[in-house]
């Protein structure tokens, strides 16, 4: 009876199986998950998995299946319709070094080596003496790889000729113990001259792009705080200032700097080519600085200032010891992000026929030994290549600096 | 303070290298030691970098055959590459001696710009097409589409020829001639312009170079050639005759294989050009043996032209209009006496 | 403080004070100044006697003698002088910042959207679109799309007969299609375009006004399409079609007649476009990711639906985030265009710097034209991104 009773709650016999739990785990759930939950998903997977097989498949195999790794020119040419890596690989000492003297390139070697432990030693965080580190990079190697590419040679000769002059005619005789005192370093390594029409290559981007960040920085920080002086005229020269470099194309920044900068000089002052590349190129990135460090100082709070000045530090000691320290931690991410615009946008010096990484790669191109149709796509590719290496792993860098800082919350 | 003092410093040699570099062009050559010499960016036959860094071309020997007459060392010159826009801006500023860089001369540029000292080499310009296109006459391009340098004489000749045939077409204007050569090859323009000597060199790097034929008609006159600048007669003096040099040293028969021999030629012209006997060398202010050492290093104008754009070389060009005046070409050199 | 006794002596009371030490700086820097741009146009001026080089704005009269590949809304010829070269090379340029700008903008928004989909695929393929063509030179990147653009489209002989009428056409020309050519009562049609316009904005106006007052939605979006699409539509029809659409006919080279959209423009365009939104999608992911969570959260507790959740909720607070280096980004782009030089786009540093510049020698004043130009450009894109900018930004107490 108590069966009976109950028969219209309680089921007689078993259950049916109920079908087994969607897999949550594994490749096809993962797939299920993140692909096709949706009809609109489904139909995104499926167009974004045809464009990746119509293109990945055939740029890798034109890149590296198919390419030509070995041989020369001729390899090439029977085979015109994948890239050439024997093209770079003849030439690759050219794309590094330009046109700088063969017996004098150990210098850069050496250099690069200072420069690749330099910046190792400042992007691992728990490196000690970091302090050091960077000043050494920012002021003591600019001027240490100046010397060293151009050699000092005559930069002895010309200095001291200079000083001589000056300490002969008796105008400026207290230079003549610096002049001395000049000697003996450059004299105990006195290295040939490299003028730097020479100068090309890959080491030719890292000078015209590490000079140009190195000097627009200190430019840009007094800039960043001319603009947000309390000095009306000083505040509103640093804004126009600020624009109008912002405002003009770098194109037409070098323009000038080649065409017009000697008209601009009085006559009989000559300017190094590269020099005037690098000046334009440091302003033109300096105006982009100060605003990347205005918007640190901006960040810092009110209470900073108001504190060091109820502590009575002058407006110098100020920025140097309380406002600049924090401010600047804060915009590496924005500084090195506009190292990277300034590194990419190297490559448009070859419109002045100075022969950077894309200029020297299209003046080999123009070699009617490799006058083969996929060596100019290999070139490009091989200096997108190495262009897209440097910028990403900076980006990379900056992007954990930022995550580092940024503490708030997070989706 | 240290930094200042660097500053300082540096701000003084970049003031006193500037100075060092001004007054008479050959004192101050030999006082550097080298020539600065302007060339192209890469143009081959006439001045392009090989995978050494080395410099070769037509161009590049006059250059380097003035730094033979000047320091007697072929190779003590420097290669300032130039683009079309800023060479005449080079040679004007100082920035280089002399501006070897397959220049036409014309005579608002011979006012303006500099001083033309000779022609390297005789060209004009031509019309390359598809030979699909089944063209035979450049009167027959009407509605074309033509490919060419901007910032050169071609363009502007191009704009006159076909204004003059009363001829419609559509001019599409690169900065560089080796984007011009892309595109072109790409089938962006049914004819490729520039002058002729260019057109054989760009012609290796088509894809299908023997699908394209060179149209006969010629439509300007280009004749190539070094200048210097406005103001120094002694240097220009150098320049020109450096290059008659090398043009009567192959009218003479004397060439870097044979020229240490004609010290004790029996033929006074011959001594006289390789500097034996007379005082030519003197004149304009060096060693009379300076078309000897031309000769010895460079070579004559004949070896330069079959090294660099002859027909064993791969733009193939025969000496036509740049023959010898004695042989059907119009190179006729004043004689060095 | 000029009260202060310590600061009675001259000298050391300019020093101490520290407004009178501000009006000292600044008339140092200012006679600084004046000293160097002095002297840098007295330079100027006597290095250009000095080398004979002519100055002025005569030049501009001159005819110029060479060809353009297109010139659009302007007339051009070989005789036609410098100027009108700078006025076609001003309309090139203006043409490609501003739809450079609006199609980066889409682009963009899109991709950043992409970077933040929960579709594994998508937003990989999102983040390797960025990082690809953020982290590589633009100029490599114009020099891409220009041989990507030519390579694969055939030339027109291979498609076309002599004499064949052709009303659209993509080829390796460029893009070509009829020329539409008004006939009598266009301009009606063109009127009651203008009309729907404005009678759009009223509409909108009064949509807004009443949801505010009554809470009652009105369709804004279909009313606006109807007003300016299918009113002059009707317009057009009734008129009897006003406009003749004149093909172009193939010659023994190429089309003529047509309107054509050169291949330069589209590979500068794509070039310009790609590199820029790569640059606005992390703008945009910032953005949207800058909205707290808690924004979306009570969205969705109040039950709006998830895609007027983005567009009412979400994208109205990122925009405060996004536009003012949205800005920048504009700005870059319009710069950036001046690469056309690479690829014979005739924009104004192409034919006016470049060419007119090369052939008149005029440096200084050609320079100082097209800097006057990019300058306005500037001014004229931040003026209106500030203007947008205080629309949006939030109103506080």
């Amino acid at each position: 009876m108590a069966i009976n009773e109950y028969s219209g709650v309680v089921n007689a016999g078993d259950l049916p199986d109920k079908p087994a739990p969607m897999r949550t785990e594994g490749i096809v759930a993962w797939i299920r998950d993140n692909l096709f939950n949706g009809v609109f998903n489904s139909v995104l997977s499926l167009v974004a998995l045809a464009f990746l097989l119509y293109t990945i498949p055939p740029a890798l195999n034109w890149l590296v299946f198919s390419a030509n790794w070995t041989g020369g020119a001729d390899a090439c040419r029977a085979n015109p319709d994948a890239a050439c890596w024997p093209f770079v690989t003849a030439r690759w000492e050219q794309f590094l070094y330009g046109f700088y003297e063969k017996s004098e390139r150990w210098r850069i070697d050496i250099l690069l080596a200072i420069l690749a432990f330099g910046i190792v030693w400042l992007a691992i965080e728990k490196m000690p003496l970091k302090k050091y580190m960077a000043i050494f990079m920012l002021v003591i190697f600019p001027v240490l790889a100046f010397y060293m590419m151009f050699g000092t040679e005559s930069a002895l000769k010309g200095i001291d000729s200079t000083l001589a002059a000056h300490a002969a005619s008796g105008e400026f005789a207290p230079l003549d113990p610096l002049r001395k005192l000049l000697r003996i370093p450059f004299a105990a390594a006195d290295l040939k001259t490299v003028e730097t029409s020479q100068w090309g290559g890959f080491t030719l981007t890292l000078v015209i792009a590490l000079s140009g960040i190195v000097a627009s920085l200190p430019l840009g920080v007094l800039l960043a705080l001319g603009r947000r002086s309390k000095m009306k005229i000083i505040s509103l020269l640093s804004t126009i200032f600020i624009e109008f470099w912002r405002g003009i194309p770098l194109v037409a920044v070098l323009f000038m700097a080649t065409i017009m900068f000697p008209l601009f000089l009085p006559k009989g002052v000559h300017f190094d080519q590269l020099l005037r590349a690098v000046i334009g190129v440091a302003l033109f990135a300096s105006a982009y600085m100060a605003e990347v460090v205005r918007g640190g100082l901006q960040a810092i709070d009110k209470g900073q200032y108001e504190g060091s000045m109820a502590l009575g530090l002058p407006y110098t000691k100020m920025m140097r010891l309380i406002i600049m320290p924090q401010a600047l931690k804060i915009v590496i991410p924005g500084i090195v992000n506009t190292f990277i615009g300034l590194f990419k946008d190297t490559t448009l010096v070859l419109i002045i026929a100075l022969f950077d990484l894309l200029g020297i790669v299209q003046a080999s191109i123009a070699d009617p030994n490799w006058s083969i149709k996929s060596v100019p796509y290999t070139g490009y590719a091989f200096v997108a290549i190495v262009f897209w290496i440097c910028c990403y792993a900076m980006a990379i860098y900056s992007r954990r600096i930022e995550e580092k800082l940024h503490t708030g919350h997070k989706r | 303070m240290q930094f200042l003092k660097t500053l300082g410093v540096t701000a003084l040699f970049v003031a006193s290298a500037g100075v060092a570099q001004a007054g008479e062009t050959l004192d101050a050559v030999k006082a550097k030691g080298f020539v600065q010499c302007g060339v192209s960016q890469g143009l081959p036959g006439f001045s392009n970098p090989d995978d050494q860094g080395d410099w070769t071309g037509l161009d590049v020997d006059f250059c380097r055959a003035m730094a033979a007459a000047v320091l007697g060392d072929a190779e003590a010159v420097k290669f300032t590459p130039l683009s079309a826009k800023v060479r005449f801006t080079a040679l004007t500023s100082g920035e280089v001696d002399v501006l070897s860089r397959n220049t036409t001369w014309t005579m608002s540029r011979d006012t303006d710009f500099g001083e033309f000292v000779g022609v390297n080499y005789y060209d004009g310009q031509g019309f390359m097409v598809p030979k699909s296109l089944g063209v035979a006459s450049a009167t027959e391009l009407s509605g074309a589409a033509v490919c060419t340098n901007t910032g050169t004489t071609t363009e502007l000749n191009v704009a006159d020829y076909f204004r003059a045939n009363k001829m419609d077409y559509t001019v599409v204007a690169f900065e560089k001639a080796d984007e011009v050569v892309a595109a072109y090859d790409a089938g962006r323009c049914d004819v490729y312009t520039t002058d002729r000597s260019g057109l054989a060199a760009q012609r290796t790097k088509l894809s299908k170079p023997d699908d394209h034929v060179v149209l006969p008609e010629i439509i300007s006159k280009e004749p190539l050639g070094p200048l210097v600048r406005h103001g120094d007669n002694e240097w220009g003096d150098i320049a020109r005759w450096s290059l008659n040099c090398m043009i009567n040293a192959e009218e003479m028969g004397v060439s870097s294989a044979n020229v240490a021999d004609m010290a004790t030629s029996t033929n006074p012209a011959i001594k006289r050009l390789v500097g034996a006997e007379g005082d030519l060398g003197s004149k304009i202010g060096l060693d009379n043996a300076f078309c000897g050492n031309i000769i010895a290093s460079v070579g004559n104008y004949a070896e330069s032209y079959e090294r660099n754009v002859g027909p064993d070389t791969p733009l193939k060009l025969e000496r036509g209009v740049n023959a010898l005046w004695s042989q059907g070409g119009v190179l006729y050199a004043a004689p060095m006496r | 403080m000029a009260n202060n006794p310590t600061s009675s002596s001259g000298a050391a009371s300019l020093w101490r004070d520290p407004d009178k030490r501000a009006i000292l700086y600044q008339v140092i820097v200012v006679a600084l100044i004046i000293w160097f741009v002095g002297s840098i146009i007295s330079n100027t001026a006597t290095n250009m006697e000095d080398r004979g080089l002519a100055s002025g704005f005569g030049f501009l009269k001159t005819s110029a003698g060479f060809g353009i590949i297109s010139t659009p809304l302007i007339s051009y010829s070989e005789g036609s002088s410098y100027g009108v070269v700078f006025l076609v090379g001003l309309v090139n340029t203006i043409i490609m910042a501003f739809v450079g700008c609006v199609l980066a903008l889409f682009l963009g928004f899109f991709v950043g959207i992409a970077r933040l989909s929960k579709n594994w695929l998508v937003q990989k393929i999102a983040t390797a679109y960025i990082e690809l063509f953020r982290n590589v030179p633009l100029l490599l990147q114009i020099l891409f799309w220009y041989s990507a653009v030519l390579k694969p489209l055939p030339g027109p002989r291979s498609l076309y007969e002599a004499g064949q009428k052709v009303s659209l056409s993509l080829n390796n020309r460029g893009l070509i299609f009829a020329e539409p050519i008004g006939q009598a009562g266009m301009g009606t049609v063109w009127w009651a375009l203008l009309g729907g316009v404005i009678l759009a904005f009223i509409v909108r106006w009064w949509a807004k006004h009443r949801q505010m007052k009554t809470g009652k939605q009105f369709p804004i979006f279909w009313t606006a399409v109807a007003l300016i699409v299918a009113m002059p539509l009707v317009v057009y029809f009734v008129l009897g079609s006003p406009m003749d659409f004149v093909p172009a006919e193939m010659t023994r080279f190429a089309l003529k007649g047509g309107v054509t959209i050169i291949p330069e423009f589209i590979a500068l365009l794509l070039a310009l476009v790609v590199y820029t939104a790569a640059f606005i999608a992390e703008i945009v992911r910032a953005g949207i990711q800058s909205v707290s969570h808690g924004q979306t959260e009570a969205a969705s507790a109040l039950g709006i639906k998830p895609n007027h959740r983005m567009r009412l909720v979400v994208v109205p607070q990122a925009m405060r985030v996004i536009v003012p280096p949205l800005t920048s980004q504009f700005l870059n782009l319009t710069k950036n265009s001046s690469l056309a030089t690479a690829i014979a786009y005739p924009d104004l540093f192409s034919v006016f710097a470049g060419t007119t510049l090369n052939q008149t020698g005029q440096a200084v004043e050609i320079m100082a034209m097209t800097l006057a130009v990019y300058l306005t450009l500037s001014l004229l894109t931040s003026g209106f991104m500030n203007w947008y900018n205080s629309r949006i930004k939030l109103v506080e107490r």
